[in-house]
């Protein structure tokens, strides 16, 4: 079996031992790449019909690349769109120009954990990658969360070869599953070439500049590249120097404010 | 390939990582000037193991508190690189991370010499089956790069790995704090012959092919997809097709799979590692947790079997207690029948035999019965029925390798 074989095999097995246990899971979709990818697997697992709802946390300060995509998309793959926004916050005023790691907590964290409760989610399906950020390279593919979100680094479950953790401790209320972890960057855009997934244009440059990882278009910015195929896209990055998420605000603040920010439940 | 680095706290694991990703280039431009804030800002000069440690409490308490793993490539292919922490009070850590390798490392700190976690890590690497291939000697600067003490650490070094049983490893002399060793053979202790770590790397083979081993496939769950009741699980080993006829385990009935479908299509067959869907002739038969086989060459289901475990709980392992057992999809209450041996996982010393009960980081070989029948084998059989692990309370609190798939015999 070659790399990405391995690579889709192992997501495919996490994604149903995750609908297995939990049934009522929903799968976290920012219209990144790294999230169609996970939808794109997630079809495949399940015979081309989701048993679960599709969750865009909506900022209301995305792309409107990514709004397009989106509803293009929830259409075509007939999907069960949710949308979790902090109407509340909003129209309050929270936006990007308040203290970065409030607005992301308020608008993004605050808004996915009225939709779990609404919903009363068990799991959420979330596409991060070890490789993409040295605090979420210590994840777990079956991470539990206490009801107030928090994420209890300093005592992760054992979790031993493919035997993850499925029952909920005393304080716990649901789970992570992080089905992409051992996906590498470069491992996703060859992926999305061959099997020939849909992204989001702000990936291709335009003008000089491309989009490496996407968000809010407040706190994104572009990348110097020439890049504007995939093909190219791949070999900027089989030789780039720059990281993937050097254009994203949060996690530039200070060294440790992606460490607070996933440990109040950020994603 | 995934390689995880084994070794005692402070012999250096973490910044041999960081070491190899800077060496071989897989850091990010923001990486380097995020090592030289923090590491400033901490008033320390510039740390190669914060690459690894990133929560802010390994980096004040300069010690790796759970496992991580980062990714670095050479010209022959990529790597997957687990650092695990090194304190005894991180085992089910540093055993989280090294279920995920496919080969371990084994460091030791030239000054130091061989601890207690030298010894568990590698106990514990060597019981879960991952192959011990290189061994380095850290912190060779520390020794005036000297010949002798690297001399005398190897010859400690094979003396133990020979008791555990595991083939001799390559022993590279290194400084992972210059650079020694690592991506190029150093000038300073020309009196080394060998490769340089990254060559010992490429050159390791690991040995993938259980496509040629008898079929087991896992069942996971079913779906109903077009009305049709499908089958999705993952073949384990060996390879399933389209009208062959199987035998369902533990239920030993017969059926024949009329065809492997996958989202879009359908497929002739499928190998080990692949997760399909499977329609059978009678599709009420497979439950989740049945393994399916050949009709010619089937498993045998047991409700007793022997194990070597190594208990991660503080609350002892007594022997009747009711443990939850996991064993790939399989599922069921079991309970430690016999304890035939209690071991010291770091001194490899048998403690007790017909023991009563096993303590926290202790390992032991130990007859367990199972309330509904399983399917184990060894794990040269067949990795993913050779290990399991024991829950209680929902926690994982023990893991687990097959010795024989009866009470039948001596352990090891």
């Amino acid at each position: 079996m070659n790399h990405l074989s391995e690579l889709e095999n192992r997501t495919i097995y996490i994604l149903r031992e995750a609908y297995h246990r939990f049934k009522n899971i929903a799968l976290l979709w920012s219209i990144g790449k790294d999230s169609t990818t996970l939808l794109w697997i997630a079809r495949k697992a399940f015979f081309g019909r989701l048993p679960f709802p599709v969750m865009h946390i909506d900022t209301s300060y995305k792309f409107k690349e990514i709004y397009a995509f989106r509803d293009r998309y929830a259409v075509e793959w007939g999907l069960d769109l949710v949308i979790a926004r902090n109407d509340k916050a909003i129209a309050e005023g929270m936006g990007p120009k308040k203290e970065k790691l409030e607005c992301c907590n308020a608008l993004k964290t605050e808004a996915l954990k009225m939709k779990i409760n609404e919903l009363g989610l068990k799991a959420l399906l979330l596409a991060i990658r070890r490789d993409e950020h040295g605090i979420r390279a210590k994840e777990r593919y079956f991470s539990p969360r206490a009801s107030d979100f928090t994420w209890n680094y300093r005592h992760q479950p054992a979790e031993l070869w493919d035997l993850y953790k499925s029952r909920l401790g005393a304080e716990e209320e649901h789970f992570r599953v992080h089905p992409m972890l051992h996906w590498t960057e470069l491992d996703i855009w060859r992926y999305i070439e061959k099997e020939k997934v849909p992204v989001v244009s702000l990936y291709f440059a335009r003008g000089g500049k491309r989009y490496r990882s996407i968000g809010c278009e407040t706190c994104c910015m572009p990348v110097a590249s020439g890049a504007n195929t995939i093909q190219k896209i791949i070999k900027e990055l089989e030789t780039t120097k720059v990281a993937e998420r050097s254009g994203r605000a949060q996690d530039k603040e200070s060294a440790y404010t992606m460490q607070k920010l996933r440990s109040l439940g950020y994603m | 390939m995934n390689i995880t680095i084994a070794g005692h706290v402070d012999h250096g694991k973490s910044t041999l990582i960081g070491r190899i990703l800077l060496d071989t280039r897989s850091l990010s431009k923001g990486k380097m000037e995020e090592l030289s804030r923090v590491s400033r800002e901490l008033g320390k000069e510039a740390e190669l193991a914060y690459l690894a440690d990133q929560l802010k409490e390994e980096r004040e308490q300069e010690r790796t508190i759970d496992t991580t793993q980062s990714f670095f490539k050479t010209r022959k292919r990529r790597y997957c690189i687990i650092d695990v922490p090194g304190h005894v009070e991180f085992l089910k850590n540093m055993i989280t991370g090294a279920t995920q390798a496919d080969s371990a490392m084994l460091l030791i700190d030239a000054k130091a010499g061989i601890e207690e976690q030298t010894r568990r890590h590698a106990y514990i690497v060597g019981m879960i089956g991952i192959p011990l291939h290189i061994a380095v000697i850290n912190k060779m600067d520390l020794v005036s790069y000297s010949e002798e003490r690297f001399g005398e650490l190897s010859s400690g070094l094979l003396d133990f790995t020979r008791r555990i049983s595991a083939k001799e490893p390559l022993v590279i002399p290194i400084s992972a704090r210059h650079g020694d060793n690592i991506t190029s053979r150093s000038l300073k202790m020309r009196w080394y012959k060998g490769p340089c770590l990254t060559e010992a790397l490429d050159r390791l083979e690991v040995a993938k092919g259980s496509s040629e081993k008898p079929l087991r496939f896992a069942v996971q769950d079913s779906y109903i997809i077009d009305g049709e009741r499908i089958i999705v699980g993952k073949v384990l080993s060996g390879k399933i097709a389209a009208r062959q006829h199987i035998k369902l385990l533990p239920s030993s009935k017969d059926a024949r799979v009329e065809a492997i479908k996958i989202f879009g299509g359908q497929l002739r067959q499928a190998m080990a590692g692949e997760n399909v869907g499977l329609k059978l002739n009678d599709p009420s038969l497979a439950k989740r947790g049945e393994i399916i086989c050949d009709s010619t060459c089937a498993a045998e289901s047991c409700d007793g079997f022997r194990a070597n475990i190594f208990w991660m709980s503080d609350r002892p392992l007594r022997k009747n207690d009711g443990l939850l057992l996991r064993c790939s999809t399989q599922k069921t209450e079991c309970r430690a029948e016999i304890i035939e041996r209690r071991i010291n996982s770091s001194t490899f010393e048998v403690l007790e035999e017909d023991a009563q009960a096993l303590n926290a980081n202790e390992a032991g070989t130990v007859i367990f019965s199972t309330e509904r029948p399983v399917i184990v084998e060894r794990p040269d059989q067949t990795e993913e029925l050779g290990r399991f692990v024991l829950d209680s309370g929902g926690e994982t609190v023990g893991a687990g390798i097959i010795v024989s798939a009866s009470r039948q015999g001596r352990g090891l």
